[in-house]
C-alpha cells in the first residue's frame, strides 16, 4: 500500500496594520465598514496609552518602596485589549498577571492591580460582575479554571464562554496540555491565547517550544488554531472575533497564538539587559502596538498632537488619582489573615488570631504562675508595640 | 579562607563539586545565562557548558521528572525549582517516583538527586514566593530534607547532598541569601546531612530551630541573656530529615526547657515531630511544656502582613519567657 497522508494542518497568520503602517483592507474593511468603529478605535488606543503609563507609576512605584515586585505589560496592551473588546461583558476572562490593559477595558479599577502588587490580597477581591479571576502567580495553572467556569456556565444553560492567557513559557506547563485536552474532549467552549512574548524571563521561546509556531499546539488536541501580530489591534480584534465566533458557535475550543514582545524586564526584579541584547529590544519597539495605531490614526486624521498632549494629561491624571486611591486604602488590620481562611473560621483558629499579640503559640497564660503572669503581659505589651511598628 | 554570604557559598560548593564529579548536571527555569533569578548559579554555564548548566522548559514536573531519570541513568542532577510555592506541580515526581524508586525496586534504581528551593518568607515576594513547606516532605518517606542556616553550613551540607546516594531537597532560606556573611573555607570540607549544630550553649532552655528563623532566635537569645541572665542553647537541626534527636534529646534533659521555632505553620510543622519525640526521650527531665513558635495556621500572607506572620525575635522572646516561668 501506498503511503497516505494521515493528517496535514495549515496555520493561518493574520496581520491588519502592519508596523510599516500598511492596512489591509479586505481583512480590515474601510471607513464604515473598519471592523473597529472610528469611535472606537480612538477609545482603545486610550485604553493601551493608559496602561502603558500605568506601567510607568508602578515601575516608579516599585523603585521608591512604595510597591512590591511588579510585572511591566509593555509591549503587549493590544492583545488582552483585542480579546477583552471582541469578548462579551460577561463572558469570562481567565489572565494571568501580564493582561492590565483588557482588566481595565472590563472595568477592573486599577488601583485594585496596583493594591495587589502593594502585597494586599484585598486587590483580588475584584467586583464579580466582570467576569475575571484573580491574578494568577503560578505559571499556566489558571487554564483548566478557564475551562471549569465555561463548563459550569454550560451546565446552567449559559451561553458564556471563557477566553484564557498564558505565556509562551506557562505552555511548557503540563496543566496547559491537560486543559487543552479536556476542554477538546468534553466540548467545552474555551478560546485558549498564548501571549508568545519570546521570553519567559531569561528563557528564550525557542527553549519552550521546538515548533514553528505556538497556534500548533493546540492542533493536537483537535482544535482550530490561528495565529495573529499580538501588536496589531485590528488583527487581535478579528482574531478573537473568529475564535469567539468559533467556541459559541461550535461549543469547543479554539486556540490563537498571539505574536508579541515583552519590552520591558520581566519583572521589576529582573534585568532582562543580563540575557537579551539590545538590538532585539530595538527591533521590536519599532512593533509597538501604540505607535503603530497612533500613526494609522494621525493618517486617517482622526488624531493630532493637541489630542495627543490632552489624553496623556488625562491619563497622567488619572493614573495618579488611581494611585491616591490604592495607598489610600488603610492598611489591612493586624491578623487580617486569619479571616479569610474558611467560610467558618475553626475555633482553634481563632484562638490563634485573637491571641497573636498576646501570648505564645499553645500556651494558656493561666498556666503561669502570678508573677510570670505580669511579666508575660509586659512582653505582650512590647511585642503589640513592636508589631505596631512594622 | 573568603568571606561569602550564602550565595556565594552555595555557588562555590556547586563549582568545587561539578569539577570533581562529572556526572553532576545543574537544569532548571533561567539558571543558564541569567544564573537563576537570585544569582546562585551565576557564572556557572560559562564555566561548565551548555551540557552541563542548562535552561529549562517553563515546568516544575518536568524538571523533576527529567532529573529523575537523568539520576536513575547514572547522573547526579541538581534541578533548581525557582521558588519554593513552585514546588506545587513537581510534588508528583518527587513523592511518587524519586521518594520510593529505591524501595519500589529494593535499590535496583536510585536517585541522587539534589533539589536546590529557595524557602521562605521575608524579602516582599509575591503570592507563592514566601512558603515554607519543609514539613510536607519530611513527611515523605524517602526523601533528605536539609535547610542550612549560615554561609559555612550551606557549603558543607551542600557538597554531602552531592555526595548523597539518595534524593535531597536542599532548602535556601532566600532571607538570608544576602544578610549574613562569614569566612568560609575554599578548602575541601563536608558537613554530615543529620547532624545539629549547637549554635550557642546554655543550662536553661533549649531552643531548636532551622534556616531563617535561626536568625530571629539568635537575636531574641542575645536579649533575653542581657536583660534576665538567661542563659539558652541554641540547636540548629540544619537537617529536618533525618534530624538529629539525639543532640535535640541531650539538650533538653540538660536544660529541661524547649522552644521550637519556624517559619511554617504550626499545625503538623516539623516543630510537632520534635516536641512529641522531647515527650517520649526527656518525659522525666522536662521543667515544663515544649513551646512552639511557628506561622499561624493560616496561608502565608502577602507581604504587608508578612512580618505579622513570621516568627521574629519578640515572639521568640516571649516564649522563652513563658517557658522558663511556667
Amino acid at each position: 500500500m501506498p503511503i497516505t497522508t494521515a493528517y496535514e494542518a495549515k496555520i493561518e497568520h493574520i496581520s491588519i496594520l502592519d508596523a510599516k503602517g500598511n492596512f489591509d483592507e479586505k481583512l480590515g474593511g474601510v471607513g464604515s465598514k473598519c471592523i473597529i468603529p472610528d469611535a472606537d478605535i480612538v477609545k482603545l488606543y486610550a485604553a493601551m496609552v493608559s496602561c502603558r503609563q500605568l506601567d510607568d507609576v508602578a515601575f516608579r512605584l516599585q523603585r521608591s518602596g512604595r510597591m512590591g515586585t511588579y510585572p511591566q505589560n509593555m509591549g503587549q496592551e493590544a492583545t488582552s485589549l483585542g480579546a477583552a473588546y471582541a469578548l462579551r461583558k460577561d463572558d469570562w476572562m481567565v489572565t494571568c498577571y501580564r493582561e492590565n490593559c483588557g482588566l481595565f477595558w472590563r472595568g477592573v479599577p486599577k488601583e485594585a492591580i496596583l493594591l495587589h502588587w502593594m502585597g494586599d490580597e484585598r486587590g483580588n477581591a475584584m467586583p464579580k460582575p466582570h467576569w475575571v479571576t484573580p491574578i494568577y502567580v503560578p505559571l499556566g495553572t489558571q487554564m483548566l479554571h478557564a475551562a471549569g467556569l465555561t463548563l459550569a456556565a454550560k451546565y446552567r444553560g449559559e451561553d458564556r464562554i471563557a477566553c484564557t492567557f498564558f505565556g509562551d513559557g506557562a505552555s511548557s506547563e503540563g496543566d496547559f496540555h491537560e486543559a487543552c485536552n479536556f476542554a477538546a474532549s468534553l466540548h467545552i467552549p474555551v478560546v485558549f491565547v498564548c501571549q508568545n512574548n519570546f521570553w519567559a524571563i531569561s528563557t528564550p521561546s525557542k527553549i519552550n517550544s521546538a515548533g514553528l509556531t505556538f497556534a500548533q499546539r493546540g492542533l493536537s488536541y483537535g482544535m482550530p488554531c490561528m495565529q495573529c501580530d499580538g501588536n496589531d489591534i485590528f488583527a487581535t480584534v478579528y482574531t478573537m472575533q473568529r475564535a469567539i465566533e468559533h467556541a459559541r458557535k461550535t461549543g469547543t475550543p479554539c486556540f490563537v497564538e498571539m505574536v508579541t514582545y515583552r519590552l520591558g524586564d520581566h519583572t521589576t526584579a529582573d534585568d532582562a539587559k543580563r540575557y537579551r541584547d539590545q538590538e532585539e529590544v530595538d527591533a521590536w519597539k519599532a512593533r509597538d502596538p501604540i505607535i503603530r495605531l497612533r500613526n494609522y490614526m494621525v493618517a486617517r486624521k482622526l488624531w493630532d498632537d493637541g489630542k495627543e498632549a490632552a489624553l496623556q494629561e488625562q491619563v497622567e491624571h488619572e493614573n495618579a488619582e488611581a494611585v491616591v486611591r490604592a495607598e489610600g486604602i488603610a492598611a489591612p488590620t493586624r491578623g487580617d489573615f486569619f479571616n479569610s481562611m474558611y467560610a467558618e473560621t475553626p475555633q482553634d483558629l481563632l484562638i490563634q488570631r485573637d491571641t497573636m499579640h498576646t501570648h505564645s503559640l499553645g500556651q494558656d497564660p493561666s498556666q503561669l504562675p502570678p508573677e510570670a503572669q505580669a511579666r508575660a503581659a509586659q512582653l505582650s505589651a512590647e511585642a503589640t508595640a513592636a508589631a505596631a511598628q512594622h | 579562607m573568603a568571606n561569602l554570604n550564602l550565595v556565594q557559598a552555595i555557588n562555590l560548593a556547586l563549582i568545587q563539586e561539578m569539577e570533581k564529579n562529572h556526572d553532576i548536571v545543574l537544569l532548571g527555569e533561567d539558571i543558564g545565562v541569567n544564573g537563576g533569578v537570585f544569582r546562585v548559579t551565576e557564572g556557572l554555564q560559562k564555566r561548565f557548558g551548555g551540557n552541563r548548566v542548562f535552561d529549562t522548559p517553563l515546568a516544575e514536573s518536568g524538571i523533576i521528572g527529567l532529573s529523575i531519570g537523568m539520576a536513575m541513568g547514572g547522573l547526579h542532577p541538581v534541578p533548581e525549582i525557582q521558588f519554593e510555592g513552585f514546588l506545587g506541580p513537581a510534588y508528583d515526581q518527587i513523592c511518587s517516583h524519586a521518594a520510593r524508586m529505591r524501595t519500589r525496586t529494593r535499590g535496583a534504581f536510585t536517585v541522587p538527586m539534589t533539589i536546590r528551593i529557595p524557602v521562605g518568607g521575608g524579602i516582599h515576594a509575591p503570592e507563592l514566593h514566601s512558603d515554607s513547606p519543609e514539613a510536607i516532605y519530611a513527611h515523605t518517606p524517602g526523601l533528605k530534607v536539609v535547610m542550612p542556616s549560615s554561609p559555612y553550613d550551606a557549603k558543607g551540607l551542600l557538597v554531602s547532598a552531592l555526595r548523597d546516594p539518595d534524593p535531597v531537597l536542599f532548602f535556601e532560606p532566600k532571607r538570608i541569601y544576602r544578610a549574613i556573611r562569614e569566612e568560609v573555607p575554599e578548602d575541601e570540607y563536608t558537613l554530615p546531612i543529620g547532624k545539629a549544630r549547637t549554635v550557642c550553649e546554655g543550662t536553661d532552655l533549649t531552643i531548636v530551630s532551622w534556616g531563617a528563623s535561626v536568625v530571629q532566635c539568635m537575636q531574641a537569645i542575645e536579649k533575653m541573656s542581657e536583660r534576665d541572665g538567661c542563659s539558652i542553647e541554641l540547636i540548629d537541626l540544619r537537617t529536618i530529615y533525618p534530624f538529629d534527636m539525639d543532640a535535640v534529646a541531650e539538650s533538653v534533659s540538660k536544660t529541661g526547657r524547649c522552644v521550637v521555632v519556624h517559619e511554617a505553620p504550626l499545625t503538623c510543622g516539623f516543630g510537632s515531630e520534635i516536641a512529641a519525640r522531647i515527650m517520649e526521650r526527656c518525659f522525666l527531665q522536662l521543667e515544663a511544656p515544649v513551646q512552639r513558635v511557628a506561622g499561624f495556621d493560616t496561608t502565608m500572607p502577602y507581604y504587608k502582613l508578612e512580618l505579622d506572620y513570621l516568627p521574629d525575635a519578640v515572639r521568640v522572646s516571649r516564649a522563652i519567657h513563658d517557658c522558663l516561668a511556667y
